[in-house]
């Protein structure tokens, strides 16, 4: 798949729909809790393509793309809104941040 | 205490009943989110950053010992060991499963207790100054009226779909606890010729455009509050802008009308209404004023305190109760720090216990995050103080600069554009390293995690406002603010803060006050009032002073 240079790198996200927990899309459309294992996407039409691919009504809300950068260990948000969904909360280790600690 | 009716209990099962096969309906696929989404949020359900929050209604404020351990249970069971009081005097769960929801209602509809218009363009909570039917300072309780309010406006067809958000706080004191000055419409007690009745002030409101209200009426009798209060809704129902958001809210009609025109419009509609209530109003609020009855006092002559923490627990977290032998205790919940406004489970268990024990089983919550324990004996401050302080909720800090208000910010809002809960933790901790908060005094710091004001910074002595600049938290300060009877907005100070500036920032604002200030007695606001803000942004901003130099 070609890269576009002005087209930042983003996953796909939403909340479950049961019990409301931060996901992010895989590769082979599974939601899961971490977003290491998201995919990346880094085409345009090709996320706006997995958006749509994604909105599962009767299993997330509020789908949509986030941006993130592309590292070593996979990919990390680039705004801290996303990052504090990632990780979660920093008053208490409870979430993500629980997982994080685990 | 009101007490539920059979016709409140039915209704409350009916609803929830409701609401839990809207949820199976939601989860089957029957609802889409769009469909579902006005829904939930009619019953104080939102989609947060985590997970979903549930926003339950705590009426003006007042609490049963039974319903605080209902409380309890929800924070066990359902959300993860705690919850949080918010500045609406709601308490809010920030953890619980959709899927449990419908469940967690109908526990709360067991103790008479609901979520029902927390959320949407609805009339709010009725909130109420936190001391009412205990205080030295009050004309009379004003909870009869606020609860009169509630069964109005809960579920009132014409007021569902109002233009924007509706919220209705009432005092019965000249000392104004309930911030009445920044809501939709606040109303103040007075008497007038042995006659009681309100002060109307309408338009306040903090978020992206702050006002102080204003008042619309000086004198309304108790008897016409109903019909007055239907009067303002209804004619802000018509003329309240739905175009857009930003511009909805009742104090930018108020604003763009102005009070005037306002005032006509509502004098108007309340000709047409008030003969429509055929005294019916005062008969259910005869039978609501029987229920909040004093509780039936007993007490011992009090021993001398001689303990010097006692002593400093007292002078900071009691207030004078209408009674000599009784007083008026607030828990803070604001321990150096922890997250202001939470409690766990057990925290409180044991705050119901107490009250049982030592206050008539009744408990209060405050706009400001705290809990009160409105009728102690004051034999009873010992033993009373020594539990609260086993459980951490011994901190002698009410009033001070570490019992911040402080919003949820990003670390739990969807809206939030940066946190609050750890500029909050920060700045207690610091101001309790330095062991200057008692010589400080009286200062209201007040912290919101966007422009939406949740945290009042607006009205605080010192605010701070969160926001997002250029993908970075950045902290406005500013300064002067007041939420009482001489409500103020603050103004801004200058330029924002960096995250890891803003408590360097408040400290050195803090030490300058110290130094400025005419005596021990001047506190923080009166020091901004005497000087002007010029010697505290120098404070603030020591750079551009030397820069200036």
């Amino acid at each position: 798949m070609s890269r576009n240079r002005s087209f930042s790198p983003k996953v796909v996200t939403a909340n479950l729909l049961r019990e409301g927990d931060v996901v992010y899309l895989t590769e082979d459309d599974r939601w899961v809790a971490s977003l290491t294992e998201a995919e990346v996407l880094t085409d345009e039409a090709h996320a706006q393509m997995r958006l749509v691919d994604a909105d599962k009504p009767s299993v997330v809300v509020g789908t949509y793309l986030a941006d993130v950068r592309v590292t070593e260990s996979g990919p990390v948000p680039t705004h801290f809104r996303e990052d504090f969904r990632a990780t979660g909360p920093t008053n208490y280790a409870h979430g993500k941040a629980a997982e994080k600690d685990a | 205490m009101y007490h539920y009716t059979d016709f409140d209990r039915d209704f409350l099962a009916e609803r929830n009943a409701q609401f839990r096969a809207q949820v199976e309906r939601r989860l089957d696929g029957s609802l889409t989110e769009d469909e579902f989404k006005p829904l939930r949020l009619m019953n104080g359900i939102y989609l947060q950053l985590h997970a979903y929050m549930l926003r339950v209604a705590i009426p003006y404020g007042t609490l049963a010992s039974g319903q605080m351990r209902t409380l309890a249970v929800l924070a066990e069971k359902w959300d993860k060991g705690y919850g949080h009081f918010t500045t609406r005097q709601n308490i809010q769960y920030n953890w619980p499963r959709l899927v449990d929801i419908p469940d967690m209602l109908d526990t709360l509809g067991e103790v008479g207790m609901h979520a029902i218009q927390t959320s949407g363009n609805t009339i709010r909570n009725v909130t109420a100054d936190h001391f009412a039917g205990a205080a030295k300072d009050e004309i009379a309780d004003p909870r009869p009226v606020a609860e009169l309010l509630r069964q109005w406006s809960t579920d009132h067809p014409e007021f569902q779909f109002l233009p924007r958000k509706f919220k209705i706080a009432v005092t019965g004191s000249p000392n104004d606890r309930a911030v009445t000055r920044s809501h939709d419409i606040g109303l103040v007690m007075k008497e007038q010729d042995g006659e009681i009745g309100f002060e109307v002030i309408i338009g306040g409101g903090l978020g992206r455009t702050p006002m102080i209200g204003k008042t619309v009426r000086d004198f309304v009798p108790k008897a016409d509050l109903l019909p007055y209060c239907e009067a303002i809704v209804s004619v802000y129902n018509r003329l309240g802008r739905r175009d857009n958001k930003y511009k909805a809210r009742l104090k930018i009609t108020v604003h763009e009308n102005g009070i005037e025109e306002m005032r006509q419009r509502i004098e108007d509609r309340f000709a047409q209404l008030k003969p429509l209530f055929s005294g019916v109003d005062q008969v259910m609020l005869a039978g609501i004023e029987a229920q909040f009855a004093l509780p039936a006092f007993t007490s011992n002559a009090p021993a001398p305190i001689l303990d010097p923490v006692l002593q400093s627990f007292v002078d900071t977290n009691v207030t004078a109760h209408k009674r000599d032998d009784h007083a008026i205790v607030t828990i803070s919940l604001k321990k150096h720090g922890e997250t202001p406004g939470d409690a766990t489970a057990d925290q409180m268990r044991l705050m119901a216990d107490l009250a049982d024990a030592h206050a008539y089983g009744e408990l209060r919550i405050s706009h400001e995050q705290n809990v009160i324990l409105p009728h102690v004996r004051r034999d009873a401050l010992p033993v009373l103080f020594a539990a609260l302080r086993s459980a951490g909720l011994g901190t002698a800090n009410i009033g001070l600069a570490s019992d911040i208000i402080a919003c949820p910010g990003m670390d739990y809002c969807a809206l939030a554009t940066a946190r609050s809960i750890p500029v909050a933790q920060e700045i207690a901790k610091r101001i309790d390293a330095l062991r200057i908060e008692h010589e400080v005094g009286a200062l209201k710091i007040k912290i919101s995690g966007c422009i939406n004001a949740c945290g009042h910074h607006h009205v605080g002595h010192i605010g701070i406002l969160g926001l997002d600049r250029a993908g970075v938290e950045n902290y406005q300060i500013t300064l002067g603010g007041d939420a009482t009877e001489t409500a103020a907005i603050g103004e801004r100070a200058g330029p924002g803060f960096a995250y890891d500036q803003v408590v360097p920032a408040i400290e050195r604002l803090i030490l300058a006050y110290l130094d400025l200030r005419a005596g021990d007695e001047e506190t923080f606001i009166d020091a901004f009032r005497r000087l002007g803000p010029a010697p505290f942004k120098a404070a603030l901003y020591p750079q551009e002073n030397q820069d200036a130099a």
